[in-house]
């Protein structure tokens, strides 16, 4: 002993520990992968070594190499070596390296389960405790199965450190394997009310976690919980509840009125902020959720937003950063009460924290109004000035256009000021967001007709300077806004006051360095402008002006002729010839400028970009209907009449096609619309096209027609030298005339108010309405489904349980047993629709209700023997029999159906050879006795009868065995009570749980009978003990099997015991044929020589399948597992 | 839940990770990165909370950190926990540490980062928080040593 002391410590000296090894990384810097590689080498030496400790320190080392990212999955089997080491320092290391690195894919984790169930069940705190911290880090679902049961045990501990760990851990298990939810859930709710503040805030957190993914589960629980949180001054635990409350809120309101009093009186005593804000948060979702109109609620929300400023305003950045997270809460209801604080939100705009700068302008995002836009904007603006770092500016530049856009421009009441805010937003140095700035402009410019002139006035003054946004190649990102400037001069080019000059501005040379889609369109309104220039001066006697305007496009084209983008070479090209050709006709005098102008007649109008799918399909019209014959069936599925354009019929209903569901049919109409909007070869149809379809549902789109000619026309506006100045005063000059502006607006909507008449203020203009884009069109059923798509991988999911209904027995954490087969129930439920399984499952039932009375039960089993079309004089013989006869019949009778319906059903009864044994001991009045006994007396009668010997003895042994064949099904030790038929209804077992499945193909299912490993142990004239094994034959096909026969391969210790005569490996026969869906049980004895060895044994069944057509041979392989507790369990007492 | 708890230094270096939602290891080096990026830009002065961390979570999760002289200690929690709340947590979990190390610095952890791990699984269980207590916290810390101790006297 001393010398393996010794040996192990001498060991350890030469290894490395993590100190060493950290120290090692450290000092090897500059080769640091080197060095651990050299680690990883010793360390595998290390693990292969027998010394416990060697490996453990090996695993600790393998622990931080893995939070350096190495991979150290490859040592999953040591670390489970090491979690099983019974010393304490070794196995936490184990679990702790466990729970780094182990995860579902981890195969040797199925190895672990009896280790962690020995852990979980030590009698030391500390090995459960560890078990169960690295437990939660790897359950997985099989493991979460094989052990709930113990940690609902655990959950009952006697160490409160055990109960809260086992507490917490059941959410993992939960998560793994939802069907242990509603079995565990009433212990976990007695937990709610653990006598330990830790255990009960375990508790909580459990339920809150499950209850905010399903709250509508948990709403039951609300006044416990309201219990809770009146008594309870653990804040965490007020925390997590109020955090609880807050989902429950929206699904019960009158829960949120309760609840409002008793938070307010929490959010004046409370000291802890932290408590407070989830109170503030909780109240805002009351408030959120109930109806306004409630006389107290302004009372509450000024307190929330009170206490909300206290936060905003407190140094604390964090306190104020939660603030205005709350605000924003609040700010969706209840915008009003927000809005009069806007003083300090915009105060958080200058913050030197962006995270609250960001928070804060999402605020503002919300809190404009007509009457406050242009102030905020205005601090926006201000902020953009100075705002340090192009992030934040370019937030801060998509936060104004959101703010003014938003819900279709409904706060602009001024689209001059907002142009030249845009505009403004062009100085912005080295912004990314040019595009979304000449998106705005384009926007305006198109939808609001009245503003035409001034933005294009305004455009034309920014083409002329382009120099200033070019200039500098790090503003690249802004020069996009040249693209919508060059296109509004081109397309409005009527209202340019010197088109000539415009003109000029786009054919400088350093348009050449613009890129390729600008210059582009640079060129093509060039044409544009050209053509404005022509008609200007038509009528004038001096064509001099026309004819230098020609010469001045003939000069600059050529350097766009030679561009290297093919789009602008293309253009300036074309438009180069046009011009020659216009130039020789005015040479000639000739009058072009109408022809030339005709080029670029017409109106765009602004479609919105869902208006197609909104075209009602012409009368008659079935887009869906096959043009040719649907090629197969199968694909004609995916096509089908559709409801999208409401009374729409199609004219050849295809009633079949009706069944496919809602979503199904959204996601289908969702697709083809996706496609259509994408296939640039799907003719869209013109806006004009659209006014022939009156159909409802078509007035929104948004041909806009706003009249905006008020605030253009204010007198002593002298708005043509906005855009002469230079940019610095014209920032100042705008700030005045927004002023001014406003002034003018309040004066004219208070005389408007009077006269109620004239044109429109301002304030009524609201664009909004009638460019109802947002609202229509993602197909009022395919949001719903979308949510649900995203939703499979949730496993939250699977744990929408109701937790109210009562616990059904079958409802029960699994239980470890020795034979974890009995878990597979589905195939047992397979099982139980075949005919014999249903009756015993009827005789199982029985025998529970015989518990209630046995006069009950005699009648329904009459009942069933009535159904069974029994003569009535078998009824009469019954009544009239004796009690004590009746007594020790009635477990026969109970016994009795399976067999008997299956050998009347499907096997016809060949009784002869069954009459033998079990009418001696049956009662002779029993006339279904021998059909009864027959099917399994057959066969195992027909080995034995092989075996030459058939002594009394044996023949009572095999009626035992009959009666325990037929009471086990319900009653896995029921062969004791046989004999007084009283005993087995105590403990009943669910039915046909003692069978599973052997082997399965496509043609016939063979299920094993798990306890009927029964044995003769004591088989006196033979030195062997023997073991019969009943098999369930199901046939599964639609055809008829016969000719089964059922070999197995022998191994030295156990021998089926085949017919007198026959070779070693001769099969059996299966005493019956199964037509379809028909199953059948048979009994084979085998002869074991130990009982102490395990055995394996492979099999074969072939069979033949006869149907109407032909007949194949098919066979299918098994193996018969026998395991040594098996020859133990349910050995007879028959005393 | 805590998604994740990640202790690094000022230079990025891990001193520990702990993810309670699998994540390959390359993937969990990202994170680190990301999530050092994030937060060593960040001045003492501003707030502890932290939106958008791309890599892990998503639009319900949160990053929550305080920075303790060479450490940055983050949580990475969703929406059902409270941010002044894990604030106040890690409070307690590094004085905590400083009760056990007695004057925790970061040699400490980097040198015993079992230990530190031991310690922060008496705090949080599987992504939940088990306990607040620091006293309770040090006292089952403590206990478990010793029984480390005695098994050791027995060799």
């Amino acid at each position: 002993m001393a010398l393996k002391i010794v040996k192990g410590s001498i060991d350890r000296m030469f290894d490395k520990n993590l100190q060493d090894l950290v120290r090692g990384i450290r000092n090897h810097k500059e080769d640091e992968a080197k060095y651990i590689s050299t680690c990883i080498d010793e360390i595998k030496q290390e693990l292969k070594q027998d010394n416990i400790a060697v490996k453990a320190n090996a695993v600790c080392k393998l622990t931080y190499l893995q939070m350096l990212g190495y991979d150290v999955s490859w040592a999953a089997f040591n670390i489970v070596e090491v979690m099983s080491s019974s010393k304490f320092t070794y196995k936490r290391i184990g679990y702790l390296a466990a729970s780094q690195c182990f995860h579902e894919g981890t195969d040797v984790i199925m190895l672990t389960t009896n280790q962690i169930r020995k852990d979980l069940s030590s009698p030391h705190q500390y090995d459960t405790g560890v078990a169960l911290t690295g437990l939660s880090c790897f359950v997985t679902p099989d493991l979460a199965r094989d052990l709930a049961n113990d940690i609902m045990t655990l959950m009952s501990h006697t160490k409160p450190y055990i109960r809260k760990k086992a507490v917490l851990i059941m959410y993992k298990v939960f998560l793994k394997y939802p069907e242990s939810l509603r079995p565990a859930f009433p212990r976990l709710k007695e937990k709610l009310e653990d006598p330990d503040p830790g255990v009960q805030s375990a508790a909580v957190n459990v339920i809150c976690e499950l209850a905010r993914r399903n709250p509508k589960n948990y709403l039951s629980l609300a006044p416990l919980f309201f219990k809770l949180m009146t008594s309870s001054t653990n804040n965490w635990v007020l925390i997590k509840i109020i955090k609880l409350f807050g989902a429950l809120t929206p699904l019960e309101p009158r829960l949120g009125k309760k609840l409002i009093e008793p938070l307010t009186n929490l959010i004046h005593s409370t000291s802890a902020m932290s408590l407070l804000y989830e109170c503030v948060n909780t109240v805002i979702a009351v408030l959120i959720s109930l109806s306004s109109g409630m006389p107290n609620h302004s009372a509450s929300i000024q307190l929330c937003v009170q206490k909300l400023r206290i936060l905003i305003e407190d140094s604390d950045q964090n306190l104020k950063y939660l603030g205005l997270l709350a605000m924003s809460k609040i700010l969706k209801t209840h915008p009003k009460s927000v809005q009069s604080h806007k003083d300090l939100i915009l105060q958080c705009l200058d913050d030197k924290d962006e995270s609250i700068r960001l928070r804060a302008l999402d605020l503002l995002y919300g809190m404009v109004s007509k009457k406050n836009l242009m102030e905020i904007v205005k601090k926006l603006m201000l902020h953009v000035d100075k705002a340090e770092g192009t992030t934040y500016r370019d937030e801060l530049l998509t936060k104004i256009i959101d703010i003014c856009s938003q819900s279709n421009y409904q706060y602009i009441t001024n689209f001059e000021w907002y142009i030249s805010i845009l505009v403004e937003l062009t100085r912005l140095e080295g912004t990314r967001h040019g595009h979304l700035i000449a998106s705005q402009m384009l926007d305006v410019a198109i939808r609001v007709k009245a503003i035409r002139g001034f933005a294009v006035a305004q455009m034309a003054t920014l083409l002329d300077n382009a120099h200033l946004l070019t200039g500098n190649t790090q503003r690249n990102g802004i020069c996009e806004v040249l693209y919508a400037a060059a296109w509004i001069c081109g397309e409005f080019s009527e209202h340019l006051e010197d088109p000539m000059q415009t003109l000029e501005a786009m054919l400088r040379p350093k348009v050449a360095t613009l890129p390729g889609h600008i210059q582009a369109v640079y060129v093509q309104n060039a044409a544009k402008l050209f053509a404005t220039v022509l008609r200007k001066h038509e009528g004038e006697t001096d064509s001099h002006a026309a004819q230098e305007t020609s010469q001045l496009l003939i000069d600059r084209l050529p350097l766009f002729v030679q561009s290297a983008n093919l789009e602008v070479q293309e253009r300036a090209s074309c438009i180069l010839q046009l011009v020659k050709y216009i130039q020789k006709l005015q040479q000639k005098k000739v009058e072009v400028a109408e022809e030339v102008t005709a080029l670029f007649a017409g109106e765009l109008n602004p479609v919105a970009p869902k208006a197609q799918k909104k075209v009602p399909v012409p009368e008659g019209l079935d887009l869906d209907a096959w043009i040719n014959k649907p090629p197969s069936e199968s694909e004609s599925e995916d096509e089908k009449p559709k409801a999208v354009f409401a009374k729409e019929e199609p004219k050849h209903s295809r009633s079949r096609h009706t069944e496919v569901d809602e979503k199904e049919l959204a996601r289908r109409r969702e697709a083809r619309k996706r496609e259509q909007a994408n296939n640039p070869f799907y003719i869209k149809a013109s806006p004009s096209s659209q006014k022939v379809y009156d159909a409802p549902g078509v007035e929104h789109i948004p041909v806009v027609q706003i009249d905006l000619s008020v605030p253009l026309k204010v007198p002593g506006m002298p708005m043509s030298d906005q855009y002469l100045k230079l940019e610095e005063e014209r920032r100042q000059k705008e700030k005045a005339e927004r002023k001014k502006e406003k002034k003018k607006k309040r004066e004219k909507r208070g005389k408007e108010r009077k006269a109620d008449s004239g044109p429109e203020s301002e304030e009524d203009i609201a664009p909004a309405h009638q460019v109802d884009i947002v609202t229509e069109e993602m197909p009022e059923n395919a949001l719903p489904s979308d949510d649900d798509d995203k939703d499979p991988n949730d496993p939250h999911k699977a744990l929408d349980i109701d937790l109210d209904k009562p616990l059904a027995d079958s409802e029960k954490l699994p239980v470890r047993t020795h034979r974890p087969e009995v878990l597979k129930s589905p195939a047992e439920d397979r099982v139980n629709e075949s005919i014999p399984q249903e009756t015993k499952k009827r005789s199982g039932k029985e025998k529970k209700e015989k518990k209630k009375g046995k006069e009950k039960d005699r009648k329904r089993s009459k009942e069933e023997k009535k159904k069974k079309k029994h003569k009535e004089v078998e009824e009469e013989l019954l009544e009239s029999h004796p009690e004590e006869a009746v007594q020790s019949e009635e477990t026969k009778e109970a016994a009795t159906p399976p067999t008997s319906t299956s050998a009347e059903e499907e096997t016809a009864p060949s009784s002869a050879a069954a009459v033998d044994t079990s009418s001696a001991a049956a009662p002779e009045s029993e006339p279904d006795e021998p059909k009864d006994a027959e099917p399994e007396d057959t066969k195992s009668s027909k080995h034995k009868k092989k075996k030459q010997k058939k002594e009394k003895e044996e023949k009572e042994k095999k009626k035992k065995k009959r009666h325990h064949h037929h009471h086990h099904h319900s009653n896995a030790g029921g062969e004791d009570s046989v004999q007084n038929g009283t005993v087995e209804e105590e403990e009943p077992l669910p039915p046909m749980s003692n069978y599973f499945l052997l082997a399965e193909n496509s043609y016939i299912k063979m299920m094993k009978e798990d306890a009927d490993q029964v044995y003769d142990i004591q088989g006196n004239h033979q030195d062997e003990s023997k073991v019969v094994v009943s098999v369930i034959f199901e046939n599964k096909s639609d055809s008829f099997l016969k000719s089964m026969e059922f070999n197995v391969l022998d191994s030295l210790n156990s021998k089926l015991q085949r017919p007198e005569g026959a070779g070693a490996h001769d099969s059996l026969t299966v005493p019956f044929q199964l037509p379809p869906g028909i199953s059948n049980e048979a009994h084979f004895v085998f002869s074991v020589q130990s009982i102490v060895m395990p055995q394996k044994l492979k099999g074969t069944l072939t069979f033949i399948v006869k149907s109407d057509e032909s007949s194949t041979h098919e066979k299918l392989d098994f193996k018969l597992h026998f395991t040594c507790t098996s020859y133990l369990i349910t050995t007879p007492c028959y005393l | 839940m805590i998604k994740a708890i990640l202790i690094f230094n000022n230079h990025g270096k891990p001193r520990l990770i702990r993810f309670y939602q699998y994540f390959a290891e390359d993937m969990q080096q990202q994170i680190i990165r990301e999530t050092f990026h994030l937060v060593s830009k960040r001045d003492d002065n501003v707030c502890n909370f932290l939106e958008g961390g791309s890599l892990i979570g998503g639009s319900d999760y949160k990053l929550i950190y305080r920075h303790y002289a060479t450490l940055y200690f983050v949580f990475c929690v969703d929406s059902s926990e409270s941010e002044l709340g894990i604030l106040d947590l890690i409070q307690v979990f590094v004085e905590t540490l400083d009760k056990c190390f007695e004057n925790v610095c970061e040699l400490d952890l980097i040198f015993h980062m079992d230990k530190v791990h031991y310690i922060l699984q008496e705090v949080v269980m599987g992504g939940m928080v088990l306990e607040t207590n620091m006293n309770e916290i040090v006292a089952q810390v403590e206990l478990q040593n010793r029984m480390e101790k005695s098994e050791v006297s027995d060799q």
